[in-house]
Formats: C-alpha cells, structure tokens, sequence
C-alpha cells in the first residue's frame, strides 16, 4: 500500500512511519505544519509544530530513506481545532483538542488529501490497535500498553476513516520498548520527551490563553444556594470538578472543600458546592460515531465508558436514543463536564464515541 | 529525477569542481606572507581576475563573499549605513526583491536606522516608476534586482540608474539570476554595486561576490583581519578558483544557451497555457523574461500537493523560492503583482537550465496534468 506516514518530530511516529517500511509498504512522510507563527522554537516536551520538530521528522525520513514533505495545514487547524478550542471553552465546555485534531485534521484533512494524491491509508504513532474482522470490518481496540493507550482520542473516527488508518504501535508494550528500538534503529529522536500539554498552548498555560483570545470577564462565584462566595476573571476558564484556583475568600460553612459544580457562561457565573454534587450516574452524550455495527444499540447493552483520555473505564448499560447515546452508569462518576468526549468500549475493544452534553443527572 | 529547479541552484560543472579539487590539495592561509600562503593568494588573485574579466570590473572592485545574501546585505546595510549619518536616510528598495534584499532593507526600517521605499510592480512584476518621485534628495542607496527570481521579469535597470546618478543616488543590483543568461557587464551597468554567486553558474554553493565601485563608501558587515578591504574573513582559494571557473564556462555558453532555453520555453508556455486553468505568472516570453523560468499559477489546486505529486514522479520542480521551514508561503512577489492569496496558493516555477534537455520537458508533460488533476482533488 501507499501510506502516508504523519511525522510529528516525535520518537512514536518515526517508529510507526519504521514499521510501516519495514512491512514492505511504499512509505512517504509527511510534517504537518500547524502554527500560524513559523518561527517557533519551543523548549522541553512542548509542542508538535515548532521548527525543530520539523526538522527531527525531516531526519527521521532521511534515517528510513523515505520522501519527506511538509503540508501547511495551519489555517485548517487553526479553523478546526483551535476556534472549537475557544468557543467550546466560550460556551461553558471542556473540549479535548487531540480529539478535534484527530477527527478535523489527521484523518480528514490530511487523509483526504493523502488519498487524492494517490495514497491508500494514513499512518500514526498512536497506541491503539485495529483488528481485522472476518466480515471484512475493522475494530478499534486499546494499545497492548495499557498506560499508553491512546483508544481514547481516536475513537471519534467513524468505520470509514478507520479502513483508512494504520497504528504500528498499538502492538507495543510499552513506550521503552519503541524508545528501545528507535535507538537500534539509530533515530535520533529515540530520548525525546513525550509531549504531554496541549501543542498549541506553548507555555503550557490554559487559562492564560484563554484569557489572551477571550479576554478577563469578571463574574461571581456562587454556592449551591445561591449566595456570592467569590469573584472569577472568567467563567470560561473554569471546568466542572475543578477544586484548585478558585480562590475563594472563606471556607464553607463545614470546611468540606468546594469544587465547581456548574459553569454558565451566558450569565458569567460559576457555581461551587461540596463533593457530593460533581457525582452523576448517568451521561448523555451526542454526536455519537457508531463504530460497532455489530453491536447492539437499541437496547441497553453492557459495556465500560470513559471520559477522559486516561480516566478508569466505568461500567455501564448503554443504549441509544435518537440522536444521542445515554449511558447508566453502574458506579457513580464525578467532576464531568459538558464537552468531553464519552468513548463506550466492550473489553479492549472501542464500540462508539459521543460529546457529553450539558446535563448530566445525578 | 528530471532536475527543473536550476534557479533554486544548477548541477556543479566539472570545471568548477576540478578547480575546486586542484586548490584544496594546496595548504597555506591567502594572507599568509610564506610559500604557502602566497601560492594560495595567487589562486584566490587569479580567480578574482577571472572573474572580475567576465563581469566587465576590476579586479578591485570584487569583493569575494560567502553568497549573494551576504553580497546583498554588505551593499544594502554597508552603503545606507556609510550615508544616513550624511542626511541619507530613506532606502529605496521594490516589492519583489529576493528577501536576501529585501530583509536587509526591511531590518534597518524596522529598527529605525531607515525610511523605506519599496517600489511597486505591475501586473508582469516589472516596476512601474524607475525614475519617479522617490527619486529624493534623501535617499542612501536604490536596490533593484536585475531579474526576477520567480518570474524571470528583467527589470528597467537602465533607467533606474540614469535617474539615480542623476540625484547622486548609488544603485545596486542583485544580479544572480540574470548573469547566466544576460550581458551583465558592471562598469557599462553604472551599477554602485552588484550581487552575484556561484551556485547558479554551476560553481559551488558558499561563494559570491560583491561588485562594487572603489569610490563607494560602505560600512563592513564583518569586523575582523580586513582581507578585503570591506570584508574580513579568511580568503576562501578553492572556493573563488571554483567560482571562476564556473562563471568562465556559463558566459562562453551564455548566448547559444540563452538562445536554446528560450527555444524551449516557449514551446513549454504554449503547452501549459493550452491546460485549463492554468496562467503564465510575469512577462511574455521574450527579451523582457529570463528563458529558463517558466511560472505559472494553478487555480484551485496548492503547491504543497504539486510538489508532492511532482516529486514522488520524478520531477523536481519548485513553488517559488525555496524556503528554510519547507512550509511554502505565498509569495510576495505574486501578491505584489496583484494575485491574490488564493491565486498564488497554486504557484509553480519550473527553471530549466544547462542540463536541460527536450527529453526533461516531455517528462514534465507526461505528468503534469495527472499531478494538477490529484492535487486539485486534494483542495484549494
């Protein structure tokens, strides 16, 4: 096959775009530039755009002998990933931006462009499986490294883009293992830290880049009850769950510490109350990608969910209503918020994704 | 790989290497007053010879550089610098200019050392107002590139320099486009100074020149052991044998190969006008364009995908200017000639050179249309 190779700069990708040599694929690499400002040089594990990452995916393409090429898709990015970033945030939201990028620009600008241009499929680092069924399907299924499973952030892709995709790690059994052969390979990006922040906040600071796009919106903090207990910059900056940074001026009533139970931005106040609260035991998610045809949907079914990319998987009866999928939980969750993305899984294996809408019942 | 990138930089002649390879054996420092140093001086000295004989100067009117970019910030920086504390204090440059021109011309702006004038072009990329009203009692030093390096444009040179003598205004050139294919000669240019370079004579990459007049005033970019009276750093033999031998060669050949290259770009802007929606970016072919350049503009479809077809088929062609990042902006040259961004989204320049053979053209042919066809179904 074809395979369009998407080099970050990082040690996952230059192993995966390896494997996918190594396989007998005809490979070429391809350095997506996402800043807007190209001089960027950032220092330590942030970033995927900088100029120095560009170069350490160029010589990762020269150590495999592969065509390397850089694709501007700043301003996709930029339309995509970043504005949803804002305005998500803007609307009281908790969005996860590798999600959007995955689902806005790896395996749709990038694959789309990769197939016009002759290309059969797009390969990454991430650490997620695909098995082939023998219906001919595919089945997205968690990395065999549990604490690098990257399932999370890809299950937003549907079947279509999924025949696409191509994840030589997801077999890895850890990340020492592809540090371990990036060196046997010589790639020189084999001690390269991991990047762990979100690439587009160089300095690591979401709030201060918040408050850059959006500007300070003073508001008030209030309990449960109603009554003013505190004063924000911006009721956009705040998650649900979030206990640290509220700087509120007196502790409650029972010295129970407070967390943020609600945020509404149209009338610009945060709402804080005691742990009990943040706990829901049923989620509502919308968007849904359906990636399990063979699954059952219409009734409740028996499966685990997950709300954050690292989060533990709670079981649940899922079930689809509509336009929406609703998931009863078995054991209470807390501190969800609106936004994040709900990925539904049987076992190791990814059955749907959904944005979580704004109410969760307790 | 069928190479069409000769203005990005051409094939290294075997003269130039062989020069190259006779005067690395050599030890010995060209400032050095022993054997060795002086056998190295005489190399570096009959280079500088050389190549001041095929561009019409004197010998001590070239200052060997490292490239054109150093030759254009020395002429830039050194004769604003040497004037501005006299009242000079506007630069005039134009709107194409290669960004080694323009960049020198743009920092002094931006650090208030300036007031810069950046001439305007026509839809042909040619400027419209050689001899206008910037022409002030104020101004350092005009720069004006002798021919485009996107477009080929040849650029109403004489003009400009009869206007600017007239005011007592030096004029400089970046001239390393138009040397392989144009009668660049400097003193009968009444050029101030002039920019040329190897690489695109077929000598190596890391050796240039500045032609520029003894009476000239300029500030040195470099302060160091004054190898040239401009310009410290240790004199480099091998390279300015290299340079020499190179440029020697190109201007034996320059006219026949002026002559055979405008024979083949023609028939190529005729073939790739015929392609549906694709435009001839800059002037008719002719005595107004250099004939190795042939730049177009490909509606609805990106350069970056252009290239990636290209590439992967074998032919090696460029967006514009190659760029550091290899993210391919739009081009401040197209957009000076009035494109839009959208427009000049799709640019492609293939440059022919001295290797160049019909057999390469007909290889462009053969994939050209597919790659236009895939990367427009790839996206504007």
């Amino acid at each position: 096959m074809r395979i369009l190779a998407a080099l970050s700069g990082g040690v996952d990708s230059a192993v995966a775009a390896a494997r996918a040599v190594d396989a007998g694929h005809d490979v070429v690499g391809v350095h997506m530039a996402l800043s807007r400002s190209r001089a960027e040089h950032r220092n330590g594990s942030r970033g995927c755009c900088s100029i120095e990452d560009a170069n350490d995916a160029r010589r990762a393409a020269d150590k495999l002998g592969i065509p390397y090429y850089v694709w501007d898709l700043s301003d996709e990015f930029h339309d995509t990933v970043v504005s949803d970033f804002l305005s998500e945030y803007e609307a009281g939201r908790t969005p996860n931006p590798c999600v959007r990028c995955n689902e806005h620009i790896k395996f749709d600008t990038l694959l789309e462009r990769g197939i016009a241009l002759g290309f059969d499929a797009v390969c990454t680092g991430h650490y997620a499986r695909i098995e082939l069924r023998e219906d001919g399907g595919r089945e997205l299924h968690r990395g065999a490294d549990p604490a690098k499973d990257q399932s999370y952030v890809l299950a937003v892709m549907g079947p279509e883009r999924l025949a696409r995709a191509m994840f030589p790690l997801g077999t890895a059994t850890s990340k020492a293992e592809v540090r371990a052969e990036a060196v046997a390979r010589g790639l020189g990006v084999s001690n390269k830290p991991d990047s762990y922040d979100i690439c587009f906040v160089a300095d690591g600071d979401t709030g201060g880049f918040l408050r850059r796009a959006l500007g300070e919106r003073p508001g008030e903090i209030v309990d449960e009850t109603g009554e003013v207990v505190g004063e924000h910059t911006g009721a956009y900056a705040f998650t649900v769950g979030q206990r640290k940074g509220l700087r509120l001026p007196r502790p409650a009533a029972d010295g129970a510490p407070r967390y943020v139970t609600g945020i509404d931005t149209a009338r610009n106040v945060v709402t804080v109350g005691p742990e009990q609260l943040l706990s829901v035991s049923e989620l509502v998610g919308e968007d849904v990608v359906w990636l399990a045809p063979d699954v059952a949907s219409d009734r409740p079914t028996d499966c685990t969910v997950q709300v954050r990319a690292h989060g533990e998987p709670v079981a649940a009866r899922v079930e689809r209503r509509g336009e929406r999928v609703v998931a009863a939980l078995e054991t209470p969750m807390r501190g969800v918020a609106a936004g994040q993305s709900l990925v539904v899984y049987q076992g190791t294996r990814v059955i749907g994704q959904a944005t979580l809408t704004r109410e969760p019942r307790p | 790989m069928t190479y069409l990138d000769h203005a990005a930089t051409t094939p290294l002649r075997a003269s130039a290497r062989d020069a190259w390879l006779a005067a690395v054996e050599h030890e010995g420092n060209p400032s050095s007053s022993h054997a060795p140093g002086r056998r190295a001086r005489a190399i570096v000295e009959d280079a500088r010879e050389r190549i001041a004989a095929v561009m019409g100067a004197h010998p001590t009117e070239v200052i060997l550089t490292s490239g054109a970019t150093e030759a254009d910030n020395l002429a830039i920086v050194g004769l604003h610098r040497a004037r501005a504390a006299a009242g000079r204090t506007r630069l005039v440059s134009t709107a194409i200019e290669h960004h080694a021109a323009l960049d020198p011309a743009r920092r002094l702006a931006a650090r208030g050392e300036a007031k810069l004038t950046e001439l305007a072009v026509d839809a042909h990329g040619i400027i419209t107002d050689p001899a206008g009203e910037w022409l002030s009692e104020d101004v350092s030093v005009v720069s004006v590139m002798w021919a485009n390096n996107e477009t080929g444009a040849v650029q109403p040179l004489e003009a400009v320099v009869d206007a600017a003598t007239d005011h007592g205004v030096p004029v400089h050139s970046d001239a390393v486009q138009a040397v392989p294919y144009l009668p660049v000669r400097f003193a009968e240019s009444g050029l101030t100074s002039m920019a040329v370079t190897a690489h695109k004579v077929g000598g190596p990459v890391g050796v240039g020149a500045l032609l520029v007049r003894r009476d000239a005033m300029l500030e040195p970019l470099f302060h160091g052991g004054n190898q040239q009276r401009v310009r410290s750093g240790t004199l480099d033999a091998p390279g300015a044998a290299a340079f020499a031998a190179a440029l020697a060669d190109a201007a034996a050949e320059r006219a026949s190969e002026a002559d055979r290259l405008a024979g083949l770009q023609c028939d190529l802007v005729a073939w790739v006008e015929s392609l549906p929606g694709v435009r001839l970016t800059g002037p008719r072919p002719g005595p107004g364009r250099l004939p190795g350049i042939v730049s177009v503009v490909v509606e609805g479809a990106r350069t970056e995908s252009l290239l990636t077809v290209l590439d992967l088929s074998g032919i090696a062609v460029s967006g514009g200017s190659a760029c550091a990042a290899g993210v391919h902006r739009t081009s401040h040259v197209l957009g000076a000639m009035g494109l839009a961004e959208r427009e000049a989204a799709g640019a492609l320049r293939i440059s022919m050179g001295r290797t160049t053979t019909a057999e390469d053209i007909a290889a462009l042919r053969g994939v050209l249309p597919d790659a236009i066809e895939r990367a427009r179904a790839a996206g504007a």
